[in-house]
């Protein structure tokens, strides 16, 4: 229920902030979607979208850091001498 | 989808596990507390990918299954009232009433439509202004904003025959609950990630204090998960019990303060009775009095309070993370999808669902 989807923002529309709504792209499913809570979001931006509504802009960078961490534990796991 | 499938690597995900067996030393039990995570843990396995020190106990994560028997009823009474149009996700359709489901007063000529969307039942009460449109707004802090929007909107907007049957709960207050059972066996928790992405993580701190738990906000991806189970791990190994953020890329600490703005222009907060586990304090939301108006309880009369005799369902032990799906005598057999005995089977997140699609009905409860 608490499902979310991240998708592409191609088109913004709107200046009422409350109908603000984007054009969000889910891998080739086109949605048109509110952006009351994420003002921020821009064009190329990736949110996260919960029933009609984005959510959240995704932070790219955060959203590497958990391969950062793989390449650590990597790293250990070298230094170790491996498992 | 970016953003999706490389957190689902199977060679990625074998790592953090060898990872975490590297590091535990002793027996933990860690609960997710959100349907979307449990159904991703059985799905791709990830319990079964774990050190057997790591066990994951499924907790109340599925707001469609602690709706009380009460408020089907109430909706299937509405929906049956000539003249009203009854709009709801399509998750609770199935869910048991006293005596009948949604999908039967439908099938028996009630005007239910599954919207995906309550802007979309906002739009069907402006294309049908003769007709009293009613939502069944059920779900968690993640539903909360958008349902609150369309309450805001309506009102606002002067929509006048829209409005909403409010079942919302919270899960900080329902995490409380079972720290507090004399019978918790939970030492650290998966906070639910897109609970958070809303309302952040600050509520968590005190929580991880009081009860010596770690808390780690995590996302629904395998490797988000098994991030998260290390995070948590790595927690309870060093004897620390903090609030952790795995789920950066769509969680920040104060979480998305315009959605928390709405929420409380639209609901207060309130005592509210869990399905299977019973009454919590300030553990869901209702409609603002200034919104009184807008409320279906205030229209069609109050929900009772009747109370439910599960039967043989032993769903609020589920819920609780007492027991597992396959722990149940009659799960798989005479309790399956196609004709649930309880709540849990329903929902397409519900645990016992989750098990019995993912696992089949054969799973011996020795395996867990």
């Amino acid at each position: 229920m608490c499902l979310a989807i991240p998708g592409r923002v191609l088109t913004v529309s709107g200046d009422d902030p409350l109908t603000r709504t984007a054009r969000v792209d889910f891998g080739g499913v086109v949605k048109e979607i509110n952006l009351a809570y994420t003002p921020e979001a821009a064009v190329d931006d990736y949110v996260l979208v919960h029933v009609g509504f984005a959510i959240t802009v995704i932070d790219a960078d955060e959203a590497e850091k958990v391969f950062a961490h793989l390449d650590r534990i990597g790293e250990i796991e070298a230094e170790l001498g491996g498992r | 989808m970016k953003y999706r499938e490389e957190y689902r690597d199977p060679a990625a995900a074998r790592r953090f596990a060898d990872e975490i067996a590297r590091i535990v030393t002793r027996p933990w039990a860690i609960m997710e507390v959100c349907g979307g995570q449990t159904h991703a843990i059985v799905r791709y396995g990830i319990d079964q990918l774990l050190p057997p020190e790591v066990t994951l106990i499924h907790g109340p994560g599925c707001p469609v299954c602690v709706t009380p028997v009460d408020y089907i009823d109430k909706a299937i009474e509405i929906a049956a009232t000539p003249g009203t149009i009854l709009t709801s996700f399509g998750d609770m359709l199935r869910v048991p009433g006293t005596d009948t489901d949604l999908l039967a007063a439908k099938a028996n000529g009630a005007d239910v439509r599954v919207v995906y969307s309550p802007l979309d039942a906002l739009e069907i009460a402006r294309a049908h202004p003769d007709r009293e449109v009613v939502f069944f707004a059920v779900g968690f802090e993640t539903t909360a904003p958008a349902n609150a929007m369309a309450a805001y909107r309506a009102k606002r907007e002067g929509v006048a025959n829209f409005s909403l049957l409010v079942s919302h709960v919270l899960v900080p207050p329902a995490m409380r609950a079972i720290l507090d059972s004399p019978s918790n066996r939970v030492q650290g928790f998966l906070a639910a990630g897109h609970v958070c992405t809303i309302m952040g993580f600050e509520e968590y701190l005190p929580i991880a204090a009081r009860y010596r738990v770690p808390i780690v906000v995590t996302g629904f991806e395998p490797l988000d998960i098994l991030e998260g189970v290390w995070m948590c791990v790595s927690q309870l190994e060093q004897g620390r019990a903090e609030v952790e953020n795995q789920y950066a890329r769509s969680v920040k600490r104060a979480g998305n303060r315009p959605a928390q703005e709405v929420m409380r222009e639209v609901f207060r907060v309130v005592r509210r009775r869990w399905r299977g586990i019973g009454e919590i304090e300030e553990s869901g939301l209702a409609l603002a009095d200034d919104y009184h108006a807008f409320d279906a309880e205030h229209r069609f009369g109050p929900v009772g309070a009747s109370g439910e005799d599960e039967g043989e369902c032993i769903s609020g032990l589920i819920l609780c993370g007492d027991k597992k799906p396959p722990d149940c005598p009659a799960f798989g057999t005479r309790c399956t999808p196609e004709h649930p005995l309880g709540v849990t089977m329903v929902s397409s997140e519900g645990a016992c669902a989750a098990y019995y699609r993912y696992r089949g009905a054969e799973v011996p409860a020795a395996a867990e």
